[in-house]
């Protein structure tokens, strides 16, 4: 009788029979299946972190010139080609389709939702494009020295953010997308930080149990637990030819004409991985390099 | 061979209440003519009681509506060809072969329906029940003739069924006024007026008349009444085949000027034209709508002109048949593109389409369905708003997919509206068991754009540049590559050419340009 109530309780992977009866589990102790993952179709990237997992929010953190559009068209292509329909929003308008274009990105399937600021000027003659060098020949607006980036007033970004939140929520009510990526690259850390924490949240529980994969591209991971997987970006060095002995940003004894980029040599290192059941002997960080278009 | 007539009572009044069905529980009476010659023309049941009859003088009619809560209304040509075109759409859907006998009757052909449909008493059931979901509450009446199914369903309220042969007989109560259709109404007058001198009021008596006294009397006009009291008459369906034109229009009492009073008129007219298609087994494109507005009496005569139209028209990316989403659809076009003054009227109208029809495969990954994907992308712009306007047309979208153009000039895209190909399950691009292919190719290394790019002020050193200005970056240049002459359209007075560099600045990687106007940081290598 015994045996036979064992069988049955331990089918419920809640309970466990024990010498003294039934012993409940906590739900943290039960094995849960894996997500599914969708590779990013870099080799190095997909063995350091099992593909991006479906149904949740990962955060690709970096510097500029790190290397994270990079991954983002990667994945972008590898996508697109699975036929599934994708999302991109572009809180800083900075999406360029050509390099999308020659990375393989089917642009038909891409949903590109360009997050505009009020007080931007367009350029559309030769007449502005002269009032504007004009009107800024005052002194240039605020910089951050420690990121050297600066982009917006903190009005202007704070805006494209507030579109982006509400895009990005009305795109994962929609449903359907099997990418939605939400581009704070070029977002001020001081502005993407008052993002407050439920809308992290918000976006999580809003992807969970579905097959759509949430990824985010900042300069620092701001969403906290609501992400699965982070991964910090960081670029060594950029390749150029000829090649030299380092290929170091301060080498500048070549003549410019004599010089072509080549591309860039991106190190990645994971902060985050709740996927991971145990802990596998896996790298914490790799390398690889990404190549320009006309590098053959 | 059975033959079904729906007839729809009081028809200027119902093509009223069509679409204001809170107007159905009250009294209501339709008025025509040029004052002070303005009458009553028709009324509902509800006003008939409170003593409403055709012919009152439309002072009389409000005194004794205004007793009864009741509502006048002026006879709106519009809205009854909108009723009718609706009672025919229900008829059509129902039998290929249909006769638009007049503005309030249509007359089916039932043979070969009994497979589809069941006997005789279902069918008309569910003819009237498909008339009331287009708004209207018909009568519908099935016999062996035409003529026969048109007395009964005039004469008969709800559903009348007539067995073959029996058609004196369920007729013979009816009063003769419901054979006052012949093409002269004064003809059809004076028949009437003679029957009721000879106290012959109902169809029972007509059809006990001797005929050759009532051909003597009445001559062949009186004959055929006399076979129509009797139903013996048997005559082949005018077969017409309506067009396909979906429209419905509404007057406002008094203009509107905000957009949520009026979202539930449109719901109205909206719910009413699916109802025609569904009717029709189609659904619509495109729909157009027309606001007239109410003109302000300070605008000049040309701003009239451009003021007193409002024309606005939503492309669907399938064809849909969904009121809820048309709705919002159209709410939200409205909010970006507002009227400019108070709405007097609104006109609606869907474009007929085949109904989409797909076959998802098992394989296939998920997509959005069209119909929520096409809200969303209205919110969505709704929130990023437009950009820039576009010679010859409207702003230049904000939310779409990108196509790139044949030109050589940097950053050349247009957006276009967001349809993706539906995925099928023979493309080559379906992933394969072995991922060797993606991992073969090295990354493309992305450029992230500045959209305008950049004001920027170098310093050129000895023939190198030496610093770099801008508000992305600001210090000396460690490596730098170029400079990649281009140029483009030079023979075209848009001619553009530029030296490109590329450099790194503070471990960032920039692509900087110099043209006609100075020096530009056009975008970073991320």
């Amino acid at each position: 009788m015994s045996a036979r109530v064992s069988t049955v309780l331990s089918s419920l992977a809640a309970v466990e029979m024990v010498d003294r009866g039934i012993a409940v589990m906590p739900a943290s102790r039960l094995q849960r299946p894996s997500p599914p993952t969708v590779g990013t179709g870099i080799a190095a990237l997909d063995e350091l972190t099992g593909g991006f997992p479906r149904g949740a929010l990962t955060e690709i953190c970096g510097p500029p010139s790190s290397g994270r559009t990079s991954v983002l068209l990667a994945i972008l292509t590898k996508m697109t080609r699975r036929q599934e329909v994708c999302a991109l929003v572009d809180t800083s308008d900075s999406f360029d389709p050509a390099s999308a274009s020659a990375a393989g990105v089917d642009l038909r399937r891409l949903l590109w939702v360009r997050c505009s600021a009020k007080q931007v000027l367009h350029t559309t003659t030769n007449a502005d494009a002269q009032r504007r060098r004009a009107s800024s020949s005052s002194p240039l607006r605020r910089c951050d020295s420690a990121l050297g980036f600066a982009v917006d007033s903190r009005r202007s970004s704070l805006d494209r953010v507030e579109q982006a939140l509400k895009a990005t929520d009305l795109l994962l009510q929609g449903g359907g997308f099997g990418l939605v990526v939400v581009d704070f690259a070029d977002i001020l850390p001081v502005a993407a930080r008052r993002v407050p924490l439920a809308s992290w949240f918000r976006f999580r529980r809003a992807v969970e149990n579905t097959p759509t994969v949430l990824l985010v591209l900042e300069q620092e991971p701001f969403a906290k637990t609501c992400a699965s997987l982070v991964l910090n970006l960081s670029a060594a060095a950029h390749r150029q030819s000829p090649a030299t002995a380092q290929a170091d940003v301060s080498d500048n004894t070549h003549s410019a004409h004599a010089s072509l980029l080549r591309g860039l040599e991106i190190h990645a290192e994971l902060l985050r991985d709740r996927q991971q059941q145990k802990k596998p002997v896996r790298p914490a960080a790799t390398r690889w390099d990404s190549q320009v278009a006309w590098a053959g | 061979m059975p033959f079904a007539a729906i007839y729809v009572p009081d028809f200027p009044v119902a093509s009223i209440v069509r679409l204001e069905s809170e107007l159905r529980e009250h009294a209501v009476a339709v008025i025509e003519g040029t004052p002070p010659a303005v009458r009553v023309i028709a009324a509902n049941d509800k006003a008939s009681e409170a003593g409403i009859e055709p012919g009152m003088t439309k002072l009389e009619a409000e005194e004794r509506l205004a007793a009864c809560n009741g509502r006048l209304a002026v006879r709106s040509p519009q809205r009854e060809a909108a009723a009718h075109a609706a009672l025919l759409d229900c008829a059509c859907g129902f039998s290929p072969r249909v006769e638009d006998t007049s503005a309030d009757t249509a007359v089916l052909d039932l043979a070969g329906l009994e497979h589809m449909f069941g006997p005789a008493a279902s069918m008309a059931r569910e003819l009237a029940a498909r008339c009331a979901r287009t708004g209207m509450e018909a009568n519908v009446a099935v016999a062996a003739n035409p003529d026969a199914a048109v007395h009964a369903a005039r004469g008969f309220a709800g559903v009348t069924v007539i067995p073959r042969g029996h058609e004196a007989e369920r007729l013979a109560s009816l009063p003769v006024d419901v054979l006052a259709a012949l093409p002269d109404p004064q003809q059809c007058q004076e028949m009437l007026d003679t029957l009721e001198r000879w106290g012959v009021r109902t169809l029972r008596a007509l059809a006990a008349l001797p005929e050759v006294a009532v051909t003597e009397r009445l001559g062949q006009p009186g004959l055929l009444w006399q076979r129509l009291a009797r139903g013996a008459t048997m005559r082949a369906l005018h077969v017409t085949e309506p067009p396909l034109i979906f429209e419905e229009t509404f007057e406002l009492e008094y203009p509107v000027e905000l957009l949520e009073p009026l979202a539930f008129v449109l719901h109205r007219m909206l719910e009413q034209l699916c109802a025609r298609l569904s009717a029709r087994a189609l659904a619509t494109n495109e729909l157009r709508i027309r606001l007239n507005l109410e003109a302000s009496d300070d605008c000049g005569i040309a701003e009239l002109r451009n003021y007193r139209i409002h024309e606005r028209a939503l492309r669907l990316p399938v064809p849909m048949l969904d009121a809820k989403i048309f709705l919002k659809l159209l709410q939200l076009d409205l909010q970006a593109h507002p009227p400019k003054a108070p709405v007097v009227k609104v006109w609606l109208a869907a474009e007929p389409a085949e109904p989409r029809r797909t076959q998802n495969g098992l394989l296939l990954p998920a997509s959005p369905e069209p119909e929520r994907l096409e809200l969303t992308l209205a919110r969505i712009a709704g929130v990023v708003g437009r950009g820039e306007p576009i010679p010859g047309a409207d702003r230049e979208p904000r939310v779409g997919s990108a196509e790139i153009l044949d030109t050589y000039r940097p950053d050349a895209f247009r957006m276009n509206k967001f349809s993706p190909p539906a995925a099928r399950e023979h493309e080559p691009s379906l992933p394969s068991a072995s991922n060797a292919a993606d991992h073969a190719c090295p990354p493309a290394t992305a450029l992230r754009r500045f959209r305008p790019p950049l004001v920027a002020r170098v310093t050129v050193c000895e023939g190198r540049l030496a610093r770099l200005a801008a508000e992305c970056a600001n210090g000396e240049i460690g490596w730098a590559a170029g400079p990649w002459r281009v140029s483009g359209e030079w023979w075209t007075d848009h001619s553009w050419s530029r030296e490109e560099w590329d450099v790194s600045v503070g471990g960032a990687l920039y692509r900087i340009y110099r043209d006609a106007n100075g020096w530009w940081v056009e975008g970073t290598y991320d």
